[in-house]
């Protein structure tokens, strides 16, 4: 494919697009991966929502 | 299952889940053939290959004002149903609107060098764009000072209103002032200005940057509820901690 004389800038303009779209991504990922090993951690030493009390206090009661 | 329901955040964890791999693959499909179409286009008759810059600006640009009219949504829901998943929804879009909208600026900053010679010029579309960016970036300011999600989202919400109003000043920009920005050429009265080999590439490529702005929407939304569970399970643990 032959971009012309101006190659340079189209070649950047997608360069730019795959870099920022890439980290939103990682992004996404990284961070529900940092926040479900939080919540392991918490739920490991005990710390659990009362929701999940309830709920664990029901299936154990049927 | 009633729409409502979706007002809960365990329902809603469990809903998009399920939907995000499905959103994830359509995603990834339609860049995959919008990058066939974009190879495929013709050069512009004046613009040479430069116009194939415009399969990654305009997109870009819609998503910039398209997402903030999405967080105006949530604004709403938040003010005025107290939804509690409004104000998840509008904080999660925020990074996400910056993001399409610096690729905006960036992207149309690389084109207007070779065909305006010009990176930058300060008329009114170029700068209500900068306006938006900026306003975007006070936003996620304001959502990590304010400690409360509950005020943080009270207060990003009155902000996204206010800012509401730079919508339309950005979408008439170019009829009101006169500017280096050409007009529109698809969402106009009158129907599309350009011919089918360059508006079929676009309309895919922008159905592909919307469909990413979905997938990574919902992605976020789902880590801004678990941030919030932490949060409490956090404060738990301190209150435990202070009765010991």
């Amino acid at each position: 494919m032959d971009l012309g004389p101006h190659a340079g800038f189209i070649i950047a303009a997608y360069g730019a697009a795959t870099v920022v779209v890439l980290a939103l991504v990682a992004w996404v990922l990284l961070d529900y991966a940092a926040q479900r090993r939080i919540l392991r951690d918490l739920e490991a030493r005990g710390i659990t929502r009362r929701s999940d009390e309830r709920k664990t206090t029901q299936e154990a009661a049927s | 299952m009633p729409l409502i329901d979706l007002a809960n955040p365990t329902r809603f964890l469990s809903l998009s889940g399920r939907l995000l791999p499905w959103l994830a693959a359509a995603t990834a499909v339609a860049f995959a053939v919008g990058s066939v179409y974009v190879a495929g286009a013709p050069d512009d008759y004046q613009q040479g290959a430069t116009a194939k810059i415009m399969f990654i600006h305009v997109p870009n640009a819609w998503l910039a004002m398209f997402v903030w009219a999405v967080m105006s949504a949530a604004a709403l829901g938040t003010l005025v149903w107290r939804h509690p998943l409004a104000d998840v929804a509008a904080k999660a879009a925020a990074p996400l609107g910056a993001a399409f909208t610096f690729l905006a600026l960036v992207t149309g900053s690389l084109w207007g060098r070779p065909m305006w010679g010009t990176y930058w010029v300060w008329d009114a579309r170029l700068t209500s764009v900068l306006v938006l960016f900026i306003m975007y970036l006070g936003l996620i300011a304001l959502w990590r000072t304010v400690e409360d999600p509950a005020r943080a989202g009270r207060a990003a919400a009155i902000l996204t209103l206010v800012g509401a109003i730079n919508l339309p000043i950005i979408k008439f920009s170019v009829d009101w002032w006169n500017t280096l920005h050409q007009p529109a050429s698809v969402f106009r009265a009158g129907g599309p200005t350009m011919s089918a080999s360059f508006l079929i590439p676009l309309l895919v490529m922008a159905l592909a940057f919307t469909l990413l702005f979905v997938t990574l929407h919902l992605a976020a939304m789902r880590n801004e509820i678990l941030r919030r569970r932490v949060r409490t399970l956090q404060m738990m643990q301190a209150q435990a901690a202070v009765g010991a």
